[in-house]
């Protein structure tokens, strides 16, 4: 309860803060407006259906691209930590490549894909995949042997070991690889949407830049605070459970 | 604790029938560690018999190869010349009748202290659910650990966890009980405590214990024969028995002389191995 009021009385403070700076005439409120026009924008948007529609459109692209990533990237992570001649390679590429930034994919996709949902999907899952294998890749060379020993001696062996030991011992950096996929993949599908304007779906990103387009700042302002809130829920829903449970049984902060 | 007559512990231990099919049977054994630079002679032609219901020891500084010895015995380790024999079968793999306790924390975090005891409990066809329930019950108890069967791992201490292990590794009912310095990271207190423990499991159980130390006190409180082993390469040097009655306490005067011996030949080895 003292942590609610903490936290309310922290937003309270700048969004008042805000409204307070856009009163003051010092900047133009086309430029700077109002929370409460941000506020009235976000209603007006929410009311005739277009922020709603924007972030299911968003969430449908997210929610695929990250499956691909994930599904290839955690296999590809744990192929890579089993053998020096993978980390060599394969590591290397993914560590490569997980350095370029996300948005540097967009004009390779544009070409081989044009302004379709195929090249913000191919965006999305390159800025995913390789952050999801290496972060796999370390966790997967962090596991204790001693587990894979210790249950060898009882006789666990083949499917059993793998099921029973080695992936409930790889839990907490399977959290932590997806984790860390969701983040790039939220980042990358931002930087798709941005870029890759099209007519097949009119997602958040498409509504930061149409807003830039009708500098329509109330509008710009209004989508980012979406964004903001779209990742602080997804990590609170998708994450902070498994995170909970993590720490409950390994009794460390992990991921 | 139920102090048990020592005569009795010594029929079991010395019987007639016993020594002539010994319970595990080590053939000329030897190691080798390669790396790109060097290789390292880990052991080198090491041969032991040990009698069903033995207790016993390896000592010798470290890197002597007593950890490898062991995971020899275990089977987690192919030795590169010679044989482990357990009751008459040849070792190739590691197996339910040679378990483990590690020196190293080897619980599994993702599963409670009941789920630890029952994970080797689960690889058993042969035992019913309830069966195996009763088995993880009885065993908890029997390390005293009963009212912690459903705590997490990282809540317990480093000896509880150790007696958790000890649980773990005698649920399945193995024949031979290895133990790899289980209590080398815990405190004098808390290893004076196993020790009693260890000594009434092995009266009531019976079992084979092979006991990896560095603690010369620890090896003749517990052992029924303590082998010294010498360094680089891994041998066996020297042969103690310890013919003291049980339960023994590691500050009886004569088990304190057996100790000084060993660790008086000990010094003699290690004199001898830093030759380079």
């Amino acid at each position: 309860m003292k942590r609610l009021i903490a936290v309310s009385l922290f937003f309270t403070a700048l969004l008042g803060l805000w409204e307070l700076a856009a009163r003051s005439g010092h900047w133009s409120p086309v430029l700077f407006p109002t929370a409460a026009s941000v506020g009235r924008y976000l209603w007006g948007a929410i009311s005739d259906g277009t922020l709603t529609e924007a972030i299911w459109v968003t969430l449908k692209r997210l929610l695929a691209g990250y499956t691909i990533g994930v599904v290839v990237g955690l296999p590809l992570g744990l192929l890579t930590s089993a053998s020096q001649l993978m980390e060599d390679t394969l590591g290397a590429l993914a560590l490569g490549l997980q350095t370029l930034p996300s948005v540097c994919w967009v004009p390779l996709a544009l070409l081989w894909f044009g302004q379709t949902e195929a090249a913000m999907l191919f965006v999305v899952v390159m800025g995913t995949v390789w952050s999801v294998i290496i972060a796999t890749n370390h966790g997967a060379r962090t596991i204790p042997p001693i587990y894979a020993r210790a249950a060898r001696t009882m006789g666990s062996k083949g499917l059993h070991l793998w099921t029973r030991v080695m992936v409930p011992a790889s839990l907490p950096f399977l959290v932590s690889g997806m984790k860390q996929g969701w983040a790039f993949a939220w980042r990358s599908l931002m930087a798709a949407e941005i870029y890759v304007t099209i007519l097949t779906g009119f997602g958040l990103g498409q509504l930061l830049h149409y807003g830039r387009e009708l500098n329509a700042m109330d509008q710009v302002i209004g989508a980012m605070v979406i964004i903001v809130l779209i990742g602080l829920l997804v990590d609170r829903i998708l994450f902070s459970p498994w995170e909970r449970f993590l720490h409950r049984r390994w009794g460390t902060n992990v991921g | 604790m139920t102090l048990l007559d020592p005569t009795e512990v010594n029929t079991r231990n010395h019987g007639p029938d016993i020594k002539a099919s010994p319970k595990l049977v080590v053939e000329n054994v030897s190691k080798w560690f390669r790396t790109p630079r060097a290789s390292v002679h880990a052991l080198d032609n090491i041969s032991m018999r040990v009698a069903a219901s033995e207790v016993v020891c390896l000592v010798g500084p470290s890197g002597c190869g007593k950890s490898t010895l062991l995971d020899i015995i275990a089977g987690l380790t192919k030795p590169d010349a010679g044989r482990v024999l357990a009751d008459g079968q040849l070792v190739t793999g590691p197996g339910r009748q040679r378990l483990m306790v590690f020196q190293e924390p080897s619980l599994f975090p993702w599963l409670d202290v009941f789920g630890n005891v029952m994970f080797g409990l689960k690889l058993c066809p042969e035992l019913s659910g309830s069966e195996r329930r009763e088995i993880a019950h009885r065993l908890l108890a029997l390390v005293g650990l009963e009212k912690f069967e459903r705590v997490h791992v990282h809540e317990l201490s480093g000896g509880m966890k150790q007696r958790v292990a000890l649980a773990r590794a005698l649920a399945p009912d193995p024949q031979v009980l290895l133990m790899d310095e289980p209590f080398g990271a815990l405190d004098a207190t808390t290893r004076e405590h196993l020790y009693d423990d260890i000594q009434r499991i092995w009266s009531t159980s019976g079992k084979t214990i092979i006991f990896v130390t560095h603690n010369m006190r620890e090896a003749a409180c517990l052992g029924d024969c303590v082998l010294l082993m010498s360094a680089a390469p891994g041998r066996i040097v020297q042969s103690f028995d310890i013919p003291l009655p049980r339960p023994r306490s590691i500050y009886n005067v004569e088990l304190v002389a057996h100790a000084a011996r060993i660790a008086d030949a000990l010094r003699g080895t290690v004199g001898q191995g830093v030759s380079e």
